[in-house]
């Protein structure tokens, strides 16, 4: 990798090969992800698409097991062996990283595409100060120098409303509280402008009312920069505040695609009807909690047919044999069940004012 | 988690941590299944062949210390360790003397054989009073804190001060008498401070582990919440670590008898007959072969099954 | 930082005094007549003895003698004539238990500083390259030779090591110091063994458990290749147990000492210290010892406070 003062900015992306007017800045198509392991093969994603443009908000939504952050390290090319991918494409302005070579696509990580992760204080390493490992982008990728590298640092860090931050550059990690940390992590992932960044549960480890002031963070730096967020979480809350559209996953499939709101309202597949109904209410209370009955499937022996029939109160024998695709239920929505049409009309909620 | 009245998606079972693990950080759904530590760790060892074959030969060893007849009685030559003739001295490996004889003209089988007893009691005792020491000591330090700890640390900081053999020559030295009791005790005295470092770490990070607090607001005491939910995982590195101590003050007891500040004639120690060789090494590498081969086999044996209970004791490795 | 390291040398004033207080008795509390005891079945007269007993306050109260040898009690017309003034005493044929030290020191000075460069720098190498082809030929050939090492005692391999490279093989001087400075290289090997083989696992284990790390995850999320991640982002985590470890082995070192002068016939500290203890002369065995406690407990600052400097976490507590 050839390091210039001067940086390769402009020449990199006709290196790569981008076509800078794709159709969307990501598209990935049925992603496969599978883990050889002691007790068989675990499928953890199974045919997962979704497309992300630019200003866009995408969230995938899932429990733990539904796969949603193993397809987002799919989607970076950093699943360890023996993880591997057998199938699916992954378009980054139209070029598939899948079928990258890995040195190309090391340039293409961090400076076009980027993570953040949960837990800031093991995400980032301890022995290193949060300004060296900001810098550690510039000077790596870039080439710059280290003063000039760290000068930059401090203004990402200022930026994303670190206080103090040009005293703070030269200190620890642990020195920090978890939502500083956070925005470290951002820094980090936001220093070389990518086009697409990814957040896996960003606020999962945080208190509530800093979750809010990060994800006002991630939606205002997304307004200056124009870049595809792409959030990942379990939490319906925080979903409902920043996304424009939802993927449900679950046993590493899309159960509902769907706009925001249009899924809360009227969810069109029955496990997003259980999560809907799983939620304590206060204008419920006294009543038993309504959880999903059963548990999330071993990804190593998934369900036949439709991955989600065994814990469903919508199944008929159809379900068990034939694995339903995504049906087309609106505009914008798609269902993965058969019996979509029923279960729009039971999930008709009141409109909430 | 996030406090109700946000919507939160029902989380997976704890299994999934270490399933998670397992397959190099994906969230991975397996089934919970029910396992306590040790009952785990003991189906691991079953099938490890390197925990199998060092604590046969440990067995073996133990036979060998208990009842050294059952390695005599088969033996063509002369089974008696002191039943020695000059004539026969330094003799060569044969196949009535498989050992040879040493410099007294004693069968070095037969002694090398009887050397065992020393070594499996002196180890064996060693890590048991050093352990019950440092267990005590160190679960008090780990678990109260404050003054007593602070002490208690000091402590162990002067006695890891005294470098071991070196303490072992000056304390035997001025004792006189250098019989199995002395031997041990000494060793002891040097020897209880790495485990108590390590029942003392355990000790504390079990402490601070959530699990504690629950069981105290169930209304556990502290002797019961020590020794329920304490101990049992925090012994397991002491007792890794202890089962590697038995092979160093084997070790250690050798290599005082070898330096002449340990044991000595009449007692059998194979550090003795090593110390004996050195006149005739050239000629006769045979005296210093065997008793090292035994010695090496059984600290090898201690360290190897040392390390497969680390591995089997590791939750973090599977 | 500076409160760090001023906090470990603060601690480390009780362990000197416990430590050389601890060895002082351990030598002087003996039943028995160390003065009478050297003359063996000699007859010697009642003055010379009480002479040689008053030399060395013998008939003093423990604690009196033990002030006294530290320099806090003054010594009779001597004044204060102790440790802290820099007075270790003399042995029994008047000698200077400085000078005894200066003379015998270099030796052993060259082998411990060639051993503790062996072993790191061979044992940090070995270990990271079994880390980094985990469970290939080369990770096996370190782990059973490492075991292997550990497992034989010190003394055996030693002989075993003279025997084989020394006597049959003539590669090495067999023992003694007439061959200078190759003489020294048996000895050296030897004597960092066993820390080489401790070090080079330990070194393994830490990177691989490193490896595993989230940082890792984020190292390659933000498009470093694999050298720049192993080299700066799990290496310096991972020498964190090692330099800890370090410390704790200047210790076994000394008793290695001990075994490999004698085996090798090395005119060093180590066999004087043992061969006063076999001579009951006590000033010299305290002394030497007392001086070692010094460089051990200076070696185990110097280690904390490079922990400290490795690991930030420490120095912020």
């Amino acid at each position: 990798m050839a390091m210039s003062d001067d940086g390769w900015e402009g020449s990199q992306d006709e290196h790569v090969g981008f076509e800078t007017d794709a159709e969307h800045i990501l598209e990935v198509r049925d992603l496969h992800v599978e883990f050889p392991t002691d007790y068989g093969l675990v499928s953890a994603v199974n045919g997962l698409s979704y497309t992300l443009d630019r200003y866009e908000t995408l969230a995938i939504l899932g429990e733990s097991g539904s796969g949603k952050s193993v397809s987002a390290l799919a989607v970076m090319g950093i699943i360890e062996k023996p993880g591997r991918v057998p199938k699916g494409e992954v378009l980054l302005h139209g070029v598939d990283l899948l079928k990258m070579p890995e040195r190309k696509l090391r340039d293409v990580r961090g400076e076009r595409i980027a993570m953040i992760f949960q837990d800031a204080l093991t995400a980032l390493n301890p022995v290193y100060s949060v300004g060296w490992q900001i810098a550690e982008m510039y000077r790596k990728h870039r080439g710059v120098g280290k003063k000039e590298a760290f000068d930059r640092a401090a203004d990402l860090m200022d930026r994303v409303r670190i206080p103090n931050a040009r005293n703070r550059v030269h200190d620890y990690p642990h020195q920090f509280s978890g939502g500083m940390r956070q925005r470290v992590m951002i820094a980090m992932a936001l220093s070389l402008d990518p086009d697409v960044l990814i957040a896996d549960e960003p606020t999962t480890a945080l208190d509530v009312t800093v979750q809010a002031q990060i994800m006002k963070l991630l939606l205002d730096l997304q307004a200056e920069t124009g870049m595809g967020l792409i959030l990942i979480t379990h939490d319906l809350g925080v979903v409902a505040e920043v996304c424009n559209n939802v993927h449900v996953m679950y046993a590493g499939r899309v159960m509902e695609r769907a706009p925001i709101h249009e899924l809360y309202a009227r969810p069109a597949h029955p496990y997003t009807l259980g999560l809907m109904h799983s939620i304590p209410r206060a204008d419920r209370k006294g009543q038993p909690l309504d959880p999903i009955p059963g548990q999330p499937p071993d990804l190593a022996h998934i369900p036949s047919g439709c991955e989600f029939h065994p814990r469903c109160r919508f199944r008929r024998d159809v379900c068990s044999v034939d694995p339903p695709p995504l049906y087309d239920v609106g505009a914008q929505r798609q269902s993965a069940c058969h019996f979509w049409e029923e279960v729009l009309s039971v999930g008709q909620r009141p409109a909430q004012r | 988690m996030s406090d109700p009245g946000t919507g939160v998606v029902q989380q997976g079972t704890g299994s999934e941590a270490s399933a998670g693990a397992a397959t190099g950080g994906a969230d991975v759904g397996l089934p919970g299944r029910e396992a306590s530590l040790w009952s785990d760790a003991w189906r691991q060892l079953r099938r490890n062949p390197l925990f199998v074959v060092s604590a046969l030969i440990i067995i073996v060893f133990a036979v060998m210390a208990a009842y050294p007849q059952v390695f005599t009685s088969f033996y063509p030559g002369t089974a008696d360790p002191k039943s020695c003739s000059l004539s026969n001295t330094v003799g060569r490996p044969s196949a009535s003397a498989w050992f040879g004889y040493d410099v007294q003209g004693c069968d070095y089988y037969a002694n090398v054989i009887y050397g065992a007893r020393v070594s499996m009691i002196i180890g064996l005792a060693t890590a048991v009073f050093s352990g019950m020491i440092a267990i005590v000591l160190g679960s008090l330090a780990g678990y109260y804190g404050g003054m007593l700890d602070t002490i208690i640390s000091r402590i162990t900081d002067i006695f890891f001060a005294i470098p071991t053999i070196l303490g072992a020559i000056v304390i035997l030295n001025a004792i006189g008498e250098r019989g199995l009791f002395q031997v041990t005790l000494v060793l002891v005295t040097l020897g209880w401070m790495t485990m108590l470092r390590l029942m003392r770490s355990s000790t504390i990070e079990r402490r601070d582990a959530d699990f504690v607090d629950a069981a105290r607001a169930l209304g556990a005491n502290t002797p019961r919440v020590i020794a329920r939910h304490i101990l049992p995982n925090a012994l397991a590195p002491v007792i890794v670590y202890g089962t590697i101590f038995i092979g160093v003050a084997i070790s250690v007891e050798a290599s005082l008898s070898f330096l002449g500040a340990g044991l000595q004639l009449p007692a059998i120690s194979w550090g003795l007959m090593i110390n004996g060789s050195f006149t005739r090494i050239l000629q006769a590498p045979h005296l210093l072969f065997f008793p090292g081969l035994f010695l090496s086999v059984l600290v090898l044996a201690f360290i190897v099954l040392g390390d497969a209970l680390r591995d089997a004791l590791d939750p973090r490795l599977r | 930082m500076g409160r760090y390291a001023a906090r470990r040398l603060l601690q480390l004033i009780p362990v000197f005094f416990g430590a050389t207080f601890l060895l002082f008795a351990m030598v002087y509390l003996i039943p028995g007549d160390p003065v009478a005891a050297l003359f063996g079945e000699r007859r010697v007269s009642e003055n010379t003895l009480n002479e040689l007993r008053d030399q060395y306050n013998l008939d003093d109260p423990f604690l009196v003698q033990y002030g006294k040898y530290m320099g806090f009690i003054p010594d009779g017309d001597e004044g204060l004539s102790g440790v802290f003034q820099g007075d270790f005493g003399e042995d029994f044929r008047g000698r200077e238990v400085t000078a005894i030290v200066g003379q015998r020191f270099p030796p052993t000075l060259r082998l411990a500083i060639g051993a503790v460069v062996v072993q790191t720098v061979i044992g940090i190498l070995a270990g990271i390259v079994a880390a980094i082809r985990r469970n290939s030929f080369w990770d096996s050939l370190v782990l059973v030779s490492t075991t292997l090492v550990v497992a034989v005692p010190l003394f055996v391999s030693a002989s075993v090591a003279q025997l084989v490279f020394g006597l049959r093989l003539g590669w090495f001087p067999i023992a003694g110091l007439r061959n200078g400075a190759m003489s020294y290289a048996l000895p050296t090997i030897m004597l960092a063994s066993i820390s080489l083989a401790y070090t080079a696992r330990l070194t393994r284990t830490s990177m691989v458990e490193n490896g595993r790390a989230d940082y890792v995850r984020t190292a390659r999320a933000k498009g470093l290749h694999t050298p720049r991640v192993i080299g700066r982002h799990v290496l310096r985590n991972s020498l964190i147990p090692v330099i800890t470890f370090l410390g704790v082995e200047l210790g076994t070192l000394l008793g290695g000492a001990i075994i490999t002068e004698t085996i090798f016939n090395i005119p060093g500290i180590g066999r004087a210290v043992f061969e006063a203890v076999n001579q009951r002369e006590g000033a010299v065995v305290v002394g030497v010892v007392t001086m070692l406690v010094v460089v051990y407990m200076l070696a185990n600052l110097i280690i904390d406070l490079l922990y400290g400097v490795l690991d930030p976490r420490i120095r912020y507590e």
